[in-house]
Order: structure tokens, then sequence, then C-alpha cells
């Protein structure tokens, strides 16, 4: 976005270093001063509006740059710690992305990368003032957080999702000398839990934390200690704690945290007395602005009805990691009209999903992972029904993540036309190259009418048994589409090129195990400037060469080099 | 890149094959073994919830990193399906038949029903059990179909619902008509 809103062009400030754009337009006074413009760009939050911003002129460039605080980097190798600091100098709030998503999974080696410290380490010299922040897939140290918990003083913030390479005695640090944290979330990683002793470790005078997640640690934590914890933070809004908490602990944590908007709870398993069943249902009861219920680990389902007085203002189930049956799962549902949001395990079925689409009219995210991803032999779980039960009951749904073992092109087609509003598609068949169980025909016409009916679709994830034809679907009518995970698919090379000449707002693609070489990947090379691209080793002819030459164009690389099994190219930020 | 699976095969194999598992489950295990390799954290599972008596005939290999589920997410679901294959009575039990040499181990929250567990067992054990009536039991069959209960004691295969059932049984046995007819008189 090039354009000038005023029509005129802006000042040249003395303060701004010459520019080049306009030494051949008339230099007219600008409408307002720096400091204006400085503080007009000081309310933009987007990134993208910022980045548009940034490209206006120099001047504009520069009141963004000394106005930006939050700083998103999406690819912690797309631009070095150096050209960071030297272009912004006021940053509060980081988010930083390292490994590439595939090592969700197990595909990426150990000793990969996207290690936060040298981050760290720059951020001490050039943003002490660091409030936030966030980590995704990124390796942090124990003496990462020791820093980070040493030197910045007005440090609040720290978000950890699926990262490792720390224990429990980092969170000590964090917990001793953080004076001003609101908020410590920690989730989906796998650390050495050498203890639960670091929530002791919180000031007997501390109480700003707004926001706990410690649900995926194992260790036993001190309850009292967490319990006048909970009591002392009274703007305390998400907890969520970890199986070793027991009902019993539970009921009296929520009765000191009655405001609570979102909650974990931690096993739900236990010999409840019948006094003890209804102090909790009571406590549960108190909760009046509960939005967002997870946890319950081990859930059996005599203890769910505790759940129902709270669950009016329920906008977000996560049953991800409690197996409940299409009956008990239904009964629960029946109490939450307000759902806008469900992660649920195929242990619920079909019978479950009808349960969804006739109890949860408002609901627009639904995701269904399986309880046992290698049963190859039982094939239990949900089936295409469930999928189309939903969707006949749920018409804002626009965010699906399906985990089945069959499927069918007529039932995808008959979804979208019932919810032609998808944004989010991504549909797992789980055995690799499956066609339509009915007809033995390959997928392509089930994805290709996803792409052909929702037109605002952002992110795709196809599976099955598919030709080039989906891809040129895709290619034709996925105009919006930015997100694309492709996996034992496709026929030939033309597949990837009718993606990548055919998706104009495409940025990132993952693709493993598909027959696609150099020629189809380089295709679209002019592409890779907007496009993070993670190729898997799987793909048997992309090889190193092609990842140097693509590299040579992109001279923001920082110091590491990925490894070879990996194509990845960089976003100019 | 060939995706050599023989699915029409298979189709018309699968009516007439004899398989423990669910009716109308879909069996289609052949992959092209271009894109399978071995998955070194899978052997836990395959040991717990794979029989090899009743796996079709070419055991599944795994692919590394696939169905694309999070290693955290599949980690604390292993746990949990470990704890509960352990602490839950009526999940796999032995079944032993009266002159059969070894035990068979079954699961039996496979099965949606009475017939579904029947029918398996007399196919596991080629065993005729014939069908239950409230009164005279089995009576009649060459075999009847028995179990042990949470307190112990031995019931007859059939008399309480199916679900009260399943989570009651903790093991199996197959007893000759001639030793069960007691079990028959209520």
């Amino acid at each position: 976005m090039q354009t000038d809103p005023n029509g005129t062009n802006p000042k040249k400030s003395k303060d701004s270093p010459s520019n080049s754009a306009n030494t051949e337009s008339t230099q007219l006074p600008s409408p307002f001063p720096d400091e204006v413009l400085e503080k007009v760009l000081s309310f933009l939050n987007s990134d993208k509006d910022r980045s548009s911003v940034s490209l206006v002129c120099k001047d504009w460039y520069n009141a963004e740059r000394w106005t930006r605080t939050k700083l998103f980097i999406g690819n912690c190798y797309s631009v070095s710690p150096e050209i960071v600091a030297r272009r912004f100098s006021k940053i509060k709030s980081v988010t930083l992305k390292g490994k590439p998503r595939f090592s969700d999974f197990n595909l990426v080696p150990q000793n990969w990368g996207a290690d936060v410290h040298y981050w760290l380490t720059m951020f001490a010299n050039v943003y002490p003032f660091l409030e936030e922040l966030r980590l995704k897939r990124m390796t942090v140290s124990d003496e990462s957080l020791e820093l980070l918990a040493t030197a910045f003083p007005g440090f609040r913030a720290l978000s950890l999702m699926s990262c490792d390479g720390f224990s429990t005695d980092g969170l000590k640090a964090i917990a001793t000398h953080c004076r001003n944290l609101t908020e410590l979330d920690i989730q989906d990683t796998d650390i050495d839990d050498f203890s639960g002793g670091w929530l002791s470790c919180f000031p007997e005078n501390f109480g700003s934390l707004e926001v706990l997640n410690f649900a995926s640690l194992d260790s036993e934590v001190n309850f009292d200690a967490l319990e006048r914890l909970v009591s002392r933070c009274r703007s305390l809004r998400v907890l969520k704690v970890n199986k070793s908490i027991t009902l019993v602990q539970l009921q009296r944590l929520l009765l000191r945290a009655p405001q609570l908007m979102e909650l974990g709870t931690g096993s739900f398993q236990e010999e409840l007395l019948l006094g003890q069943f209804g102090d909790l249902g009571n406590a549960f009861g108190n909760c009046k602005n509960l939005q967002t219920l997870s946890g319950l680990w081990e859930v059996t389902s005599i203890y769910l009805p505790v759940l129902y007085a709270a669950c009016a203002s329920l906008t977000f189930l996560n049953l991800s990691y409690a197996a409940l049956r299409s009956v008990e799962f239904g009964n629960l549902l029946a109490h939450c009209p307000n759902l806008r949001r469900i992660w649920v395990l195929d242990t619920v079925e079909d019978k479950g999903l009808e349960a969804v689409g006739s109890s949860c009219p408002l609901l627009e995210e639904l995701r269904v992972f399986p309880a046992d991803p290698y049963d190859q032999n039982l094939h239990r779980g949900v089936t295409e029904s469930g999928f189309v039960a939903v969707s006949r009951g749920c018409s804002k749904l626009h965010y699906v993540l399906y985990f089945c073992w069959q499927m069918t092109n007529a039932a995808v087609a008959t979804i979208v036309q019932n919810c032609p509003n998808f944004t989010h598609f991504r549909l797992c068949i789980m055995n690799p190259g499956r066609p339509d169980y009915l007809t033995n025909e390959p997928m392509d016409e089930a994805f290709g009418a996803v792409v052909k009916t929702c037109t605002k679709l952002q992110r795709l994830s196809v599976s099955g048994l598919l030709t080039d034809l989906t891809f040129e679907y895709i290619g034709k009518y996925a105009k919006n589409l930015e997100t694309l995970s492709v996996a034992f698919a496709g026929s030939s090379d033309r597949a990837m090129q009718f993606v990548l000449e055919g998706c104009p707002k495409l940025r990132k693609l993952e693709i493993r195990d598909c027959p696609f070489g150099n020629a189809a990947l380089l295709s679209g090379l002019e592409k890779y400037e907007t496009m993070r691209s993670r190729a898997k080793k799987g793909c048997p002819t992309f090889c190193s060469h092609s990842l140097i030459a693509c590299k040579k164009d992109f001279s923001d690389f920082a110091e590491d080099r990925p490894p070879r099994c990996f194509g990845r190219v960089g976003l100019s930020n | 890149m060939e995706k050599g699976v023989a699915y029409d095969n298979d189709m018309n194999l699968k009516a007439t094959e004899l398989r423990l598992g669910l009716p109308g489950t879909d069996e289609s295990q052949k992959e092209c073994s271009s894109f399978v390799k071995s998955n070194k954290r899978s052997s836990e599972e395959m040991d717990s919830s794979c029989n090899e008596e009743e796996c079709a005939p070419a055991p599944k290999a795994l692919v590394v990193g696939w169905p694309p589920v999070r290693s955290y997410r599949k980690n604390v679901l292993q746990q949990q399906q470990k704890k509960s294959d352990s602490d839950v009575s009526g999940m796999y039990v032995k079944v032993s038949m009266d002159g059969a040499p070894y035990l068979r181990k079954i699961d039996i929250k496979v099965y949606k029903n009475y017939p579904d567990l029947l029918i398996a067992l007399e196919n596991m054990f080629k065993c005729s059990m014939g069908v239950y009536s409230e009164r005279e039991g089995y009576n009649g069959s060459e075999y009847a179909p028995t179990y042990e209960d949470k307190d112990g004691d031995w019931m007859l295969v059939g008399d309480v619902p199916w679900d009260m059932f399943v989570t009651s049984c903790k093991r199996l046995r197959i007893m000759k008509g001639s030793e069960a007819k007691g079990l028959g008189c209520q």
C-alpha cells in the first residue's frame, strides 16, 4: 500500500535523513508536524497496518519505527536481532516464533536451533523496559529465564508455548524476581519438571497475577502456597492448574477466585463424598464469569454435573484431554447454549457430534482430536456423518480441525454447502492417501468444493488420496488462502505450480512426503518473499541446492543455518 | 508417485473376511510402503493396543510425525490410556475355555452388545454357544459363556444390561454346556 492519504508529500523534517524519494518532488510543508504523525501512528496496533505505513515514505517509516512498541517475528531466522535493535527503539512487547510447525510432530531434529538467548541478551541491552515476551516453539534455557527475570525490572508477562530447554529451576527465577508479573502462561511444554517448588517462590506480598497457567507441568505444587497466591491475586482471571490438584482442592480455589474467566481444572478423578460433591457444584455455581473451561483430565462421567451451574456463560469448552463418551458429552452440552468454540476427543463419536449440532447453534469453531492416533485396526472415533451433523446445526461454523479415518467427497460438499463461511478448513484423514471410502475416488472433489464455496478460506489442510486436480482447484479458487498444509498428496510438479501461481496471498506452505521437485518449488521464487515455506525431507527430489539458491536472495538471514532437510526462506519484515 | 493402494481388492474380500471387530468398520491397512517408516516412539502404544491375534494380516507400520497430533498431546493421551487400561475393569479381559490349552485376551469395550461379543467368542474358539434366553440361559448349546464380576461371583453372560456387564466383567470363561446347566436356573 503506497498511497499518500493526504495527496500531498509529507514535509522533510529536519530530524529525518534525506529522503531520496522526495528529491524530485516539490517539498510542500506537511499539514502536521512529526510529533503529531507519531502520536497518530502510536494508535496503530496491527502489524500489517504498521508494515503498510512504514512503506509510505521515509518520514512515515521513521515515525512508525519510533512508535512501534510491539514486535512480532513469525520466524526468528527471518531477521537478525541486530537489525531489529537498529530499527526499533521502544519495544515493550515481543512475540517470537522459532521452529517450524513440523517440530510439534517430532519431525525436527533435536538441536535444530531457535534458541532465544541471543535475542534476550540483545533485548537486555536495547530494550531494558521490556514488559512482555511470548515465545512459540523456541528453545529457552534456565539461564535465559534467569536473565529475563533479572535484567528487565518492569517485566510483566511471560508466555511459553511448545517451548523446550528449560526446567522448573528457571521458573523459580521468574517467580522470585519478577515483582510485577501479571502473566505466567506455560502451554504444551515438555520440560524438566524437578519439583513444584517454583510456585512457592512467589513472595508472600506478591499479588499481581492475572494469568497463571501451569497445566502442562506434572509435579505437585504446594497447595497452601497456591491457595494463598490465588487469594492475594484479586485480578486473577485465568487459572489453569495441573493434574496434581484434586477436586477438593479445586473447590477451595474456586471459592477464592469466583471472578475467574478461564479455568483449567486439575484431575477430575477422585472419590468424592456426597457433601463434597455438593460443595464443588456450588463453587462452580459461584463462578458467573466463566467463559473458558479446560483440563478435566481423567474425568469420570458421574462428576460432570458439578460443572453444569457454571456452563451458562461458557463460550469455549476444551475437552481435548477428557475422553468423554457421547451420552455424557451430550448431557453437558445441553447446559452450554452459548458455546462458540469446542475442542473434543473423538471418543464422543458421531453421536456426540450430533449433540453439538443440536445444542450449539452459535458454534464457530470445532476441533476433534483423535484419542488414539495409532488405533489402526479398530477405527473408532468420528466419521463423515458426525461432521455433516455439526454442519447442519451450526451454520456459523468457520473453523474446523477434524481427525477421522474415513471421508467422502459428497459429505464434504454437503458440509460446505451448509457452512460456506469457512476461514480455516483442516481435515486430516488419518491413513495417508485414503480415497473416498464409498466411491474409491480421490478426494479431489471434496477440496474442490471447499475452495469453490468458501471464498473467505485462509487456511487449508488437505489429506486423503489427492491428485494434481486438487491443487488446480486450489490455485483457481482459493484466492484468499494464506496457509496450506499438504502431506502424501499430488502426482507431479504441476500441483505446486498451480498453487504458487494461483494463490496471491499464500504466506505459509507446509509440504511433506509429496512428489514435488526443485522445479516446482522454485517456480514460485518471487512468491517466497512473502511466504514462509517449510518443506520436509520426504520430498524425494527437494535437495539442499535449491535452499542455498533461495537463501542468496535474502541477506537478512541470521548467523545460524537451518538444517539441510528444511527449505526455509525468510520473511523480509 | 504411485499410490499403489489396492482398495478395490480389499473391498471385494471384505465381505467374506472373518475378523474380530465391529461389523461395518472399514479396514484398509495395506498402504504403499514407500512412505511408511517406523516410528520409534510407538512401540509402547503398539504393545498395549494391538493384539496380534486380532490384527489384520498385515500389521501396519507407522509413519513418523503422522497423524499430525502434537507430541505433547499424544504423550498425555497415551499416559491416560495406560492408566485407564489398568484401572478400569472390563477392558482387556482374559477368556478361558474349558479344555483349551491356553487363554486368550479380548477388549470387551470393542463390542457394542452381546451378540457382537458372542459371535467374536464363537469365532475365536470355534465353538457354538447358541442363543441366550432369560429362562433357559444357553441350555442346549455345546458351550455357555460366563464371567467373573467385581464381587468375584461367576455369572451367566447376558443377564444384566450390556453397559453394566462391560464395567463389571473381570474375566470370561466359556464353560461346557453340561456344567453350565446349573447357572441357567434363576
